[in-house]
């Protein structure tokens, strides 16, 4: 996996509140492979008409915000449909961060295993922050994860981020592994909760 | 004497094999349902260059993109019939039992799991689906996972974890005749807020909780995300037992006995703590319908639509005239003057036998004013439905019914609500463009769709019960 450590970059402010997964990547480009950019739909039907036409008053469309790889969204980020190809289009639009109030809790998990950081910030931050990128696209915003701060110019944020993600994201860590050193302890565990739990399993139909 | 413990707390320490100093624990899989969007954790498990780890306690379903007209034909469309062709392949590989497009079990995977007898109470459930909650109606711990985590499952039959914080649901009280399960949920939704659940496994109790049906609580379970919530659950009891005895893979006889026995103690203990509590009284919840873009935009029917300029936070002004623009609706206005365009009556939310029988119970005798679809949620819910005559009542009523599948619920089989059109739909989610680009969606329960489907808009299912055995 992937790790996060720093980043410096140009972030986008995304105002809505409630971009489920659905609006992330609308259900019609899940047959995709992965191998497909998917990056080149994401948001597809927020950022064209029906036509297939850029909106120009969709911000990530305008050439300040076209190279950005943070998002500073609204509240409820990611919520809805588990997809997790809600997060490859992310990734292949080139976006590693996104900045928010909160997130759904699948899309949160679904993020951290492709390396994409979910950085959490009070309501009042994530608003001023909007303001001020929205403002001046010009000044980058950097994103130190060891220190969960984000700062532009001189003004300094402190994120949350749930710890499992941080130790993941910063180590680089794919579970299977981790998982795979536990090998023991998972069987000791099948093997004992097969006797304490023998209806587990399922009968034979 | 040991702290008191909630149903959560039982259901986590049983399954957890391990824990990591930063607090995520390693916890053992008992089942993992997929469809067919497990496609891209195939391949992760191929890229690994690994095999599946416990073929017997996966179960595939296809569901989200099957046909629901034709059945028995090919698939027309080739993408689509590459979808369902590659979950059959992938599970023939991996010696998965398939429910697969012309298997009589197939159906949608939160109702086939139950109905099955695969889904019980105590079980640790896992699907690449959100709505995975919909388990939790048996007292088991279940939630939706991503791609990834599906084929870390594949893989090893476990997951890391970190736990969630508890939050009690308690709804006491009796609700009114032609209140249901659907509309208990959306009240739910609408105090807490679409994601007021966020970070919580859920435990719905109460009366008015332990009166619902299996059927009810896993329309109440379902819902859950659509607040937000990890999962939600309800305690197992004699009406959870009484569903799941007999069925083919539950078990049976003695076993059944011993499985009961164990299930009795998967209740919140006296005095357990919860990090939130909320609750609601049932009586005073009436028919619900949402009018907006997310589920916590629910209403009473007797309600009018919102209107911005009287909203004093501009952020969520902003919020309403978007939703109103997408919708199409006037502020003020009043929710049953809004004219619809069709219904659809269907998904893992509300496609359950009972569910059918609540709308049958509105359209018997009576004419729909749309055109609409039924999707019944199983292939044996519609052959249970055909037996009780429930086909004739839609059919005579203008209603296509269909074959079972996600259907109108996501769009992606084709079954879509065009670009515009306002569909009463007893669905799940009201998102933008979820039914289709576009598409303006007003969720609600069975009898509600029913009742705006002989109306021609949304409607109160009320008066047109009396007389009538809902
Ligand atoms: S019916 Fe809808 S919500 Fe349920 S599993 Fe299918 S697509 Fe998901």
């Amino acid at each position: 996996m992937e790790k996060f450590v720093r980043l410096t970059a140009t972030a986008c402010p995304l105002a809505l509140s409630n971009l489920n997964t659905d609006q992330i990547l609308p259900a019609r480009y899940l047959k995709w492979p992965r191998s497909a950019n998917l990056g080149r739909v994401l948001f597809q039907d927020l950022r064209c008409d029906a036509d297939g036409k850029e909106r120009s008053d969709f911000p990530l469309n305008q050439p300040a915000y076209r190279e950005a790889k943070i998002l500073v969204a609204g509240r409820n980020f990611g919520g809805g449909s588990s997809r997790e190809a809600a997060v490859y289009a992310l990734y292949d639009a080139g976006i590693s961060c996104v900045i928010a109030p909160s997130f759904g809790d699948i899309f949160a998990q679904n993020a951290v295993k492709n390396g994409l950081l979910i950085a959490v910030l009070p309501e009042a931050d994530v608003a001023e922050l909007a303001a001020a990128i929205s403002a001046d696209a010009e000044l980058p915003l950097s994103i130190d994860l060891e220190q969960q701060a984000i700062s532009r110019g001189n003004r300094t944020y402190t994120f949350a981020v749930d710890p499992v993600s941080r130790n993941q994201l910063l180590n680089g860590w794919d579970d299977i592994d981790l998982t795979e050193s536990n090998r023991d302890r998972i069987g000791a565990f099948q093997a004992e909760d097969q006797k304490r739990r023998p209806w587990a399993v399922p009968a034979k139909a | 004497m040991n702290e008191p413990q909630t149903l959560v707390d039982k259901l986590w320490s049983s399954h957890t094999i391990t824990q990591r100093e930063d607090d995520a624990a390693l916890l053992w899989v008992d089942r993992h349902y997929i469809h067919e969007g497990s496609f891209h954790a195939f391949s992760q498990m191929k890229a690994y260059g690994r095999a599946i780890a416990e073929p017997g306690l996966t179960f595939g379903v296809a569901d989200h993109y099957v046909p629901t007209r034709g059945r028995g034909h090919a698939i027309a469309n080739p993408e689509i019939a590459a979808m369902v062709h590659n979950l059959e392949t992938n599970a023939t590989q991996s010696h998965i039992t398939l429910f697969g497009l012309d298997d009589p079990r197939q159906g949608i995977v939160h109702v086939v799991g139950p109905e099955q007898g695969l889904t019980l109470p105590g079980l640790l459930i896992v699907c690449g689906d959100s709505h995975t909650s919909t388990h939790g109606a048996f007292g088991a711990y279940a939630f939706g996972i991503g791609a990834s985590e599906v084929a870390h499952v594949l893989m090893t039959q476990t997951l890391w974890q970190k736990k969630p914080k508890r939050m009690r649901v308690t709804v006491d009280g009796q609700a009114a005749v032609g209140v249901g399960a659907k509309d208990i949920a959306l009240a739910i939704i609408a105090q807490v807020g679409a994601d007021g659940a966020q970070g919580h496994a859920i435990e719905f109790a109460g009366s008015a909780i332990t009166a619902l049906t299996m059927e009810g609580r896993m329309t109440l379970c379902n819902m859950s995300i659509e607040a937000g919530g990890r999962c939600g659950m309800v305690a197992p009891d004699a009406t959870t037992y009484s569903y799941v005895k007999g069925r083919p893979y539950a078990p049976s006889g003695a076993a059944f006995d011993q499985a009961v026995e164990a299930w009795s103690a998967l209740v919140s203990d006296d005095g357990a703590s919860f990090d939130r509590e909320v609750s609601l009284h049932a009586a005073t919840i009436a028919p619900i319908i949402t009018w907006g873009t997310t589920p916590d935009d629910a209403l009473p029917i007797d309600a009018r639509v919102p209107d911005p300029a009287r909203e004093t936070d501009p952020v969520r002004a902003e919020y309403l005239r978007n939703a109103l623009d997408y919708m199409g609706l006037t502020a003020g206005k009043k929710l049953t003057e809004i004219a619809i365009d069709r219904i659809f009556i269907g998904s893992c939310t509300n496609s359950r036998i009972e569910d059918l029988r609540a709308a049958a119970a509105v359209l018997a005798g009576r004419v729909s004013k749309v055109p609409g679809l039924i999707s019944p949620g199983s292939s044996i819910v519609k052959r249970q439905a055909e037996e009780e005559g429930l086909d004739r009542i839609f059919r005579d009523a203008g209603l296509e019914w269909a074959d079972s599948g996600c259907s109108m619920c996501v769009g992606i089989n084709g079954d879509i609500v065009a670009s515009g059109e306002r569909c009463a739909s007893t669905t799940n989610r009201n998102f933008r463009g979820r039914q289709g680009p576009g598409a303006r969606t007003h969720l609600m329960s069975p009898a509600m769709v029913a009742a705006a489907a002989v109306s021609g808009h949304l409607a109160d299912v009320r008066p047109l019960l009396a007389g009538r055995t809902p």
